[in-house]
């Protein structure tokens, strides 16, 4: 299962775990601006 | 190279990805490059207002130039659209090129040109990506939107690409009033052809401007359209341009950002480097690519790619609960409905768009920005029983007093006339 | 949040980038970008990205890992990020015929 970045709530989880998410992985579609 | 002071700060210690996004990178992740604003056809929602080829477009060599930039800079992958980008003659060429210098190639097409060669040319690369537009499940209200014939061929096209063996071709959909009913039998259009489907905001850019208010999802159907998208995951694309619906709930999946300037731009035609294809007006209009720095000039130096980069404050959506997942919506919808680009989106599903349009239309004002570049076919196909397409339509006035649009039978000799290369200017369409 | 069980990167094996990767260093660290999956993956710090490019050039993951500075205790975090990176095929095992001269 990939990791999805998230925004918002989970952030806090973020802070607290950030040494662990030296990797993020995300859709090439999945940012706005493109056909 | 250099770091800014914040640059260096997140150097050093992990950080959201949507913040380093939000402040632009060296080069774009990838971009829309539009070949051509010539078409076949005569969609009343063109965001691009394409129909007629512009004299001025990039030739082959300018092109090959442009590829090679886009190496150089490593951005990872271009959709190449228009217009109809497979009317261009060295259409494959170009194609072959980009892979063969690294840059991967989505291409967005009605299907007119995909035949069985081309389907199984494209089954071949591993590099070369294809998207079919359709906007409707049915004939009658795809071709209400895209033209009479417009159904049959994107469904020959997609025959084709079955029969050829290329599975997960992408159907690409702009979600409208009309078709949002029909979203499950969109998908079981993808499963039946093996494609992913796509739906994509319509924004009121280019041609979407006239339609806009009849085709625009009703809030109800903002719901429904969420509701769907949650359910299916990331099963189904969405170019991330749903995010401002985010406000409903949980986050849809995707970088919810606009990449606009930052991590995706487009390169029109002619060379023009705007900050997206959403957004075809002067006012972000970044540069051109027959500049001396080229497009790498443009995306390193432009001033309005460097304002955009700004660290996001807001506005006057900062105190909205909202604000984290939803990021105020699209700069080009709200831009194309008059509003201001630091307030609410005009389909905000908190219902601040709304308040705020009708408080553009009950003060006088600036009239609401018109599209600056028009390529539309002057007569244009009309659909059976359904909307007239605006193809037949008078000029539009220049949304910048004093400068007049590019005719192609200006009696100028110089209209449009800009310091190119040698031999780049062609003759009149 | 991944469902991915870090026991299963095996760090004590070869392994290598795919070559339908392409690898872009930022100053932040990089952005990997798969052809074949189109998942684009996002490198934060410059040490997991020494890592990740020297991976080919070592006997094992944790080889490269050491040879790149990572401290002994800091190991489990790194291979946490390359179970992420193997987890979205960016990084492959590395059969012996592959190994680099």
């Amino acid at each position: 299962m990939t990791e999805v970045p998230t925004t918002g709530s989970e952030t806090e989880t973020e802070a607290l775990t950030s040494d662990e998410l030296l990797v993020e992985e995300v859709s090439i579609d999945g940012m706005c601006g493109v056909y | 190279m250099t770091l800014a002071p914040d640059m260096a700060t997140r150097a050093a210690s992990p950080g959201k990805l949507t913040d380093l996004f939000q402040l632009g990178l060296d080069a774009p992740i990838c971009l829309t490059w539009e070949l051509t604003y010539a078409c076949n056809l005569s969609c009343v929602h063109c965001l691009s207002s394409s129909g007629r080829r512009d004299p001025r477009e990039l030739t082959t060599e300018e092109c090959k130039a442009v590829i090679d930039t886009l190496e150089r800079m490593q951005v990872f992958y271009v959709n190449i659209g228009g217009g109809e980008p497979t009317v261009r003659p060295d259409f494959w060429e170009l194609v072959d090129y980009a892979t063969a210098h690294h840059v991967g190639v989505k291409f967005s097409t009605n299907g007119v040109r995909l035949d069985a060669a081309a389907a199984a040319r494209l089954a071949a690369s591993d590099y070369v990506d294809v998207q079919i537009s359709l906007d409707g499940a049915t004939r009658e209200v795809n071709d209400a939107v895209r033209g009479p014939g417009s159904f049959d061929t994107a469904m020959r096209a997609m025959g084709h690409l079955r029969a050829a063996g290329f599975r997960g071709f992408k159907l690409s959909v702009v979600m409208t009033r009309q078709n949002i009913p029909q979203i499950d039998a969109f998908k079981a259009i993808a499963d039946e052809f093996g494609a992913q489907l796509r739906l994509t905001r319509l924004r009121p850019s280019g041609r979407g401007a006239d339609v806009w208010d009849e085709l625009h999802p009703l809030p109800e159907q903002q719901r429904e359209l969420y509701d769907w998208l949650v359910a299916h995951g990331e099963e189904v694309l969405t170019g991330d341009s749903f995010f401002h619906l985010s406000a409903f709930g949980g986050a849809l999946p995707g970088l919810n950002l606009c990449g606009a300037g930052r991590v995706v731009c487009l390169i029109d035609p002619v060379g023009d480097v705007y900050a997206c294809p959403f957004a075809i007006h002067e006012n972000f209009l970044a540069g051109n690519v027959r500049a001396p720095g080229g497009f790498a000039g443009v995306w390193k130096t432009s001033s309005l790619f460097a304002d955009l980069r700004k660290p996001d404050t807001g506005g006057a959506c900062k105190s909205c609960g909202f604000y984290d997942s939803c990021r105020g919506g699209c700069m080009a919808a709200k831009f194309f409905t008059g509003l201001p680009l630091d307030g609410p989106d005009p389909e905000c599903v908190q219902g601040y768009g709304e308040a705020a349009l009708a408080s553009v239309s009950a003060s006088p004002g600036l009239p609401v920005p018109r599209p600056s570049v028009d390529h539309s076919h002057r007569t244009g196909p009309r659909a059976a029983g359904g909307p007239v397409p605006v193809s037949i339509a008078p000029r539009r006035p220049s949304a910048s007093p004093g400068t007049k649009p590019v005719h192609d039978c200006d009696e100028s000799p110089l209209a449009g006339f800009e310091a190119t290369s040698p031999g780049a200017a062609a003759g009149c369409h | 949040m991944s469902t991915r069980t870090d026991a299963t990167f095996d760090l004590d094996r070869a392994w290598q980038v795919d070559p339908r990767v392409s690898m872009r260093p930022e100053p932040f660290g990089a952005l990997l970008y798969h052809f074949g999956t189109r998942r684009l993956s996002f490198l934060k710090n410059q040490t997991v990205l020494a890592v990740v490019r020297s991976l080919a050039d070592h006997p094992t993951a944790r080889a490269a890992c050491l040879a790149s500075g990572v401290a002994e205790a800091e190991v489990p975090v790194y291979a946490r990020a390359l179970a992420a990176l193997a987890d979205s095929k960016m990084i492959t095992e590395r059969m012996s015929h592959d190994s680099r001269t």
